[in-house]
């Protein structure tokens, strides 16, 4: 078992021969992802790195069997783009794609609803299943397969702790980069709930940020129904009152939004809560003895 | 059934209300503000703008004419909350006056414009005023007692829709009326399917406790306020107060409004309201070389790819015993020229007494970017404080040899906890 993506999983690239998509597709395709083919409208019918490239993510789908989508379309045309995974039956769509209007994800949210779908991002890394699928554009090499699941609003911050977690000893079964936009697909609840009921994921890391309330929703589900050990970080102890911090989703915005309140609630949870970054390793190895 | 109440889990964030200052958000000044919501149809106090003593006279004058308002206002355009309040340091004016007659407008405007406004929003030293809004007086006496409202529309995050949240108590500090008395704040959800609906516009009017033709002036106010709010791409409306007259017209008399940085693009001339006097100088700098810098107060500068690890190593230094300087995430590209801007930027503050330099690399190269290090010092000439410089990730050991193999003064460490030993050991 694993979580979102897998060794089985058909995906294509929303953007596919741009600059971005055709970087990070490369990487996937090397890290082991099956890669089936892109979409660039216009270009149907062509060749990219081997792989079909079709005018629409419909025609894709039905070419080629495709379940995962990856988006790397500019900002302008991102919302779109999920939209159309989603008409086409996508089932898992992994929007990289940073600086979408607000306005335009509220529509995406909206068409969303009725869909049999599930959209992780924007402006995240995406998902990586250790050794099996890297849908995204997180560094492949640091992510060895173990028992720990990762969901986290941050980049290079979930590197950092698959970087740690992989030092203790223990390894990754995948780790979801939600993004830290105001409007996202996958919560850090959800994806704590994925990783509750994979069968090889023993624990989670749970990585937060000042601002909004994912975290401690996250927190009360696991304090109800959680049934395996949570080590949560939240990043801005140290960060102003009242100024975002690079992500739009990182504002303080009240007191039950900053860290130590966002820490203080998960703690409560029965969540394993680390004041420093560097001890998120050291930390799950303890809880996991 | 608790109908449009907010809940008092506040899963709308309430506090940021207070018109901070938002990193990915444009602000823009009352009188920019008033000019876009006029664009839409929302009825606002009408007014001038001045940027001297000089026009003041002539601007007030044919103010006077076209509104047929005796006393004007004067309004001091910063942004920040709190002017009425605030007092400009140089002549201990408030930030809006009134101006009983023309005569008096000169004088009124003299006491602001120039000046330093020092709010509750402000720093000590407070916010240069160079412009000055003269606006009609709105609070003429007529059949009934004018009244002031609460107005906003923001996203609720949780629900990923947009909201108009209101109240009767308006003019005041709405942060303070969710504290107090949280029955007296509403909220109305916007269906993005089909967008307002009339029926929404009068249920707010009506829980205003408005009636006849002030409720149907206020049904138009809301649909105007809000086809304005998805129309200009907005991330925030605050508007407090919205005004009741006496004679039962409904106006924005302030206008608070946030535009989304993101859809700016789609609005290029909104983007040419940015006033960067109004943006930290060394902020502003950064940005346009592509780094997101925060200074902040502490003796510990800090340079990170990604603004999450950039707020835990903030964290980091604080736990060894710091204090961050500054908030810097030089993004994807963390290449000499953007390394060496980034060091010239965080020495600018003459508190940073050690940099520490924490790259996890990914798609950025840790070898590349320690080259950049090396480059940039020799560049920087002097190092004038310790620099701590820890590489992880994609080349991480071929970065560390390059750094140790360069003769510079430079503390090399691997692991997150070592960085965070060395700031300890080197505050000593």
């Amino acid at each position: 078992m694993s979580v979102l993506v897998n060794k089985q999983s058909k995906v294509i690239v929303q953007g596919f021969t741009g600059k971005e998509g055709t970087f990070h597709a490369e990487q996937c395709i090397e890290y082991g992802t099956q890669i089936v083919g892109g979409v660039t409208p216009g270009k149907g019918g062509t060749e990219h790195l081997g792989k079909p490239v079709f005018n629409t993510v419909a025609d894709a789908v039905k070419t080629t069997g495709a379940d995962v989508s990856i988006i790397f379309v500019p900002p302008a045309f991102a919302a779109d783009a999920m939209m159309e995974a989603a008409e086409a039956g996508i089932k898992v769509i992994v929007a990289i794609t940073e600086g979408i209007p607000v306005k335009d994800m509220v529509m995406v949210k909206e068409y969303l609803t009725d869909k049999d779908c599930r959209l992780v991002g924007p402006n995240c890394p995406g998902v990586i299943t250790a050794g099996e699928a890297k849908v995204g554009i997180m560094p492949g090499f640091v992510f060895q397969a173990g028992t720990v699941g990762i969901v986290s609003k941050s980049g290079t911050l979930t590197y950092e702790a698959a970087d740690q977690i992989v030092k203790a000893g223990l390894g990754i079964t995948t780790a979801i980069g939600i993004g830290g936009d105001p409007i996202i697909g996958t919560t850090t609840l959800e994806a704590v709930q994925l990783f509750m009921e994979d069968d090889d994921t023993k624990g989670i890391v749970m990585i937060g940020e000042i601002g909004g309330d994912l975290e401690a929703k996250a927190a009360r589900w696991i304090k109800e129904n959680g049934t395996k050990p949570v080590v949560g970080f939240i990043a801005g102890e140290t960060a102003p009152v009242g100024r975002t911090m690079g992500h739009a989703g990182a504002i303080v915005s009240g007191e039950g939004e900053s860290a130590a309140a966002k820490k203080k609630i998960m703690a409560e949870c029965g969540i394993h809560v680390v004041d420093s970054p560097a001890a998120i390793g050291a930390k799950m190895a303890e809880v996991l003895g | 059934m608790n109908f449009g109440l907010i809940e008092h889990s506040l899963s709308v964030p309430i506090v940021s209300l207070t018109f901070a200052p938002n990193f990915e958000d444009m602000n823009i000044h009352e009188y920019q503000g008033k000019s876009i919501l006029s664009s839409f149809g929302v009825a606002v106090q009408r007014g001038v703008v001045v940027d001297s003593v000089s026009e003041a006279h002539e601007a007030g004058k044919k103010l006077q004419a076209e509104t047929g308002s005796d006393w004007l206002v004067v309004k001091a355009q910063i942004h920040a909350g709190g002017r009425g309040k605030g007092v400009v340091t140089e002549t201990g004016s408030h930030g809006v006056v009134l101006a009983k007659g023309l005569e008096f407008v000169k004088e009124k405007v003299e006491g602001i414009l120039g000046g330093h406004l020092v709010t509750a929003q402000t720093s000590e030293k407070g916010k240069m005023v160079n412009k000055v809004l003269l606006a009609e007086d709105v609070y003429y006496p007529g059949d009934s007692e004018p009244s002031e409202i609460y107005m906003s529309v923001l996203l609720d995050r949780s629900t990923g829709r947009n909201i108009i949240m209101y109240s009767t108590e308006g003019g005041m500090n709405i942060e303070e009326v969710a504290e107090n008395t949280p029955h007296l704040i509403f909220k109305e959800e916007i269906d993005p399917k089909v967008g307002i609906q009339a029926f929404q516009c009068r249920k707010v009017a009506f829980n205003l406790g408005l009636s006849g033709k002030a409720m149907k002036e206020m049904s138009k106010f809301v649909k105007a306020l809000y086809s304005a709010y998805v129309g200009c791409d907005a991330s925030m409306f605050e508007i407090n107060p919205v005004l009741k007259t006496s004679d039962d017209r409904i106006i924005a008399v302030d206008a608070k409004v946030t535009l989304d940085d993101n859809a700016l693009y789609r609005h290029p001339d909104y983007s040419v309201m940015r006033d960067t006097t109004e943006e930290d100088a060394i902020e502003v700098e950064a940005d346009a070389a592509g780094l997101n810098y925060v200074k902040l107060e502490g003796n510990v500068g800090c340079m990170v790819n990604g603004a999450g690890l950039a707020m835990a190593t903030m964290d980091i230094i604080k736990l060894s015993g710091g204090e961050p300087a500054n908030f810097l995430d030089v993004g994807g590209t963390a290449d000499a020229e953007r390394v060496e801007k980034a060091f010239r930027i965080i020495l600018k503050d003459p508190s940073v007494k050690a940099i520490l330099v924490n790259i996890f690399g990914g798609i950025v190269r840790c070898d590349r970017v320690a080259q950049g290090i090396v480059d940039a010092y020799k560049n920087i000439g002097e190092m004038p404080v310790p620099l701590i410089v820890r590489l992880q990730g994609t080349n991480a050991v071929e970065a560390k040899e390059l750094i140790d193999n360069s003769g510079l003064s430079v503390h090399s460490v691997v692991l997150l906890q070592e960085a965070a030993d060395k700031v300890s050991e080197l505050l000593g």
